[in-house]
């Protein structure tokens, strides 16, 4: 494909392909050539396209203060609240097992690029330059273990045509609206929305509004996906800005490997026969919340439906599954109490106090 | 010589050129040139966030939606002085006190489920009123908040943010206002009545303050959604600032308006 609005310099030292004659060549002197360069600087400056906009650059810190659970520990199996699925995609997730990232074609498989908000990573963020005119031709959002590079094309080039190939980090473009960047995202890979099954397909769209306030930068993702969603979902999530942090830009190594035996070469994929799945009612034992609820849906998101969940709801006596505060505090330092924690797992080992978040 | 002096005209002229283009571009209309000194906080709205608007349960749904079990405070990174607080949470102890509306205070009364009805109360003034909780939150604009004995809303300071951006380095660096028609609301509160930042008892402080960031984005399809990012401190019950997103999408009219007073159980 044409990469079209990128210039192509003559590199450095190349031979000039079509020698021309040397004569009548004057050699700039040095004072013409601050003169010059001084009156264009002076042209720009007044004269720049009016945009606002701000500098993205730098290394954002996750602030896992909404869905920790989802983001961190994970999501239950069977837990749908909050995304507004139709049908089918409800059926898919409740057909899923997590068996399936067992099978050495799906180890390495990446997410789509709307994890970046729905994940719990930090990220590093940085513009690539155009080495002529200094104008921003892209900008760039690190990869994470399971996600890859995002590229955020500014130079103004169009969507490729639809039956071009969709890579890992699909197709971006970006625009400044004010000091917001937004960005449209297509020909991404088919993937999920949750942890947990929940599919998103290849034909989904991502907008998303990039919008920094000093030291902190919030991201509203909406994913628009006529296979998996009856209406498009929002998420929004805020990272710090972080000095400190050391984060890779490149997606971490994977070299897949038979993990289970049954599934290696067989032709076996995991699955949940349709109403075989066990798990559906988990949410409501652990937390009493309605088994249609747990199965999401555009109607659960709005307040009305709290009218509904009303009389179905029942608040469980007591906190049964991460009930230990805020990590890496004193609270957390006595296990007993959390029920289900993860932390519980034999070889887990509790982060020390001064390094929480 | 002579040739250097023909090099050298050349340049002045160049520069007298850029100088003349440069004073010319300079003297364009900006949008902060065109402001008067004296306008209202209405009239420099650079968005318009009056209207109805819905909340949209994307994220921490199990937290919002339903009033969680005591003692599920995940997400939030609160003192273990706060959790042996929110560890006795007793609503009906609540209710009888007459604190129903607790969990409805600044920090908290955006992450209800609900409907927000905004409007100018006056010229200087941003009203935005809640139909869960029945709750009103004034930003004040070019004035310090009123003061006063502590509220479950507080005192609110509000100015917008235009975008801007500055242009160059060093001594040359010039800042310019520019895209009329984009900015945010920046709303800093305090003098807060202690609550709740959750349904559940996870208490916030008196010495509590929260700075919040108010964004308009307007979809290709028409949607419009009013994204806030919102700071909370608390010296007293939160080990690091409190950091969270969310959104409303805007509503045609008031169809769905339902004021429901507040509640300490649901």
């Amino acid at each position: 494909m044409a990469q079209s609005g990128i210039p192509h310099p003559v590199p450095h030292g190349g031979e000039d392909p079509m020698p021309r004659k040397r004569t009548h060549v004057r050699k700039p002197s040095l004072k013409r050539n601050l003169q010059i360069a001084l009156g264009a600087v002076l042209a720009a400056l007044a004269c720049a396209p009016a945009r606002a906009e701000i500098d993205l650059a730098g290394n954002w810190a996750t602030r896992q203060h909404q869905d920790w659970q989802d983001r961190n520990p994970g999501p239950e199996a069977v837990n749908y609240l909050g995304l507004p699925i139709n049908e089918e995609a409800r059926a898919r997730a409740l057909s899923y097992t997590a068996s399936q990232l067992s099978l050495p074609e799906r180890q390495c498989l990446f997410y789509p690029p709307q994890y970046i908000v729905l994940g719990p990573q930090s990220f590093k963020m940085w513009s690539e330059t155009d080495p002529v005119s200094g104008k921003t031709i892209a900008w760039k959002i690190s990869a994470a273990g399971d996600r890859t590079i995002l590229t955020i094309w500014m130079d103004g080039r169009p969507h490729p045509p639809e039956n071009a190939p969709h890579p890992y980090g699909g197709f971006t473009t970006g625009a400044w609206e004010g000091s917001t960047l937004t960005t449209y995202t297509t020909h991404v890979k088919a993937g999920y929305i949750r942890r947990n099954g929940v599919p998103s397909s290849d034909r989904a769209t991502v907008t998303q509004h990039f919008m920094r306030h000093g030291d902190t930068l919030t991201i509203t993702a909406l994913v628009t996906d006529p296979v998996n969603l009856a209406e498009p979902f929002i998420l929004s999530r805020s990272w710090k800005l972080d000095a400190n942090l050391i984060i890779p830009t490149v997606p971490e190594a994977c070299s897949p490997a038979a993990e289970v035996a049954r599934l290696d070469g067989t032709g076996t994929v995991p699955h949940i026969l349709p109403g075989a799945n066990t798990f559906t009612g988990e949410m409501t034992e652990l937390f009493g919340i309605p088994k249609e609820a747990v199965l999401g849906g555009a109607e659960t998101l709005y307040p009305e439906y709290r009218k509904k969940l009303q009389s179905l709801y029942v608040r469980p006596q007591k906190c049964t599954r991460y009930c230990c505060g805020w990590e890496g505090t004193a609270a957390t330092d006595t296990l007993k109490d959390c029920v289900g924690d993860y932390r519980q797992i034999p070889g887990f080992t509790l982060r020390p106090p001064d390094k929480a978040q | 010589m002579q040739r250097n002096d023909s090099i050298w005209r050349g340049s002045r002229c160049t520069l007298l050129l850029a100088a003349a283009v440069a004073s010319l571009c300079a003297s364009r209309p900006l949008a902060a040139q065109a402001r008067p000194a004296a306008a209202s906080a209405k009239s420099l709205a650079p968005i318009d966030l009056t209207g109805y608007w819905v909340s949209v349960v994307t994220e921490d749904w199990r937290w919002r939606m339903v009033t969680p079990a005591k003692g599920d405070y995940a997400s939030v990174p609160l003192t273990p002085g706060a959790k042996k607080i929110a560890d006795a949470w007793d609503p009906a102890r609540d209710e009888a006190a007459g604190e129903q509306c607790r969990s409805y205070g600044a920090p908290a009364i955006m992450r209800v489920p609900e409907r927000l009805r905004i409007s100018w109360q006056d010229e200087n003034t941003l009203k935005v009123e809640t139909d869960a909780g029945m709750q009103t939150r004034l930003f004040h604009f070019g004035k310090s908040a009123p003061g006063g004995t502590p509220s479950w809303q507080g005192d609110s300071a509000a100015h917008w943010e235009f975008p801007s951006a500055r242009i160059g380095a060093g001594s040359v660096a010039r800042k310019m206002e520019v895209q009329s028609g984009f900015g945010s609301l920046k709303v800093e509160t305090s003098n807060l009545r202690p609550g709740y930042l959750r349904k559940n008892g996870i208490p916030y402080s008196a010495k509590t303050t929260m700075t919040e960031f108010w964004d308009l984005n307007k979809e290709t399809n028409g949607d419009q959604w009013i994204v806030i990012t919102a700071l909370v401190d608390d010296p007293e019950y939160l080990q690091e600032q409190w950091v969270t997103a969310l959104h409303f999408k805007k509503e045609a009219d008031g169809a769905k308006w339902d004021p429901t007073p507040c509640s300490s159980r649901w």
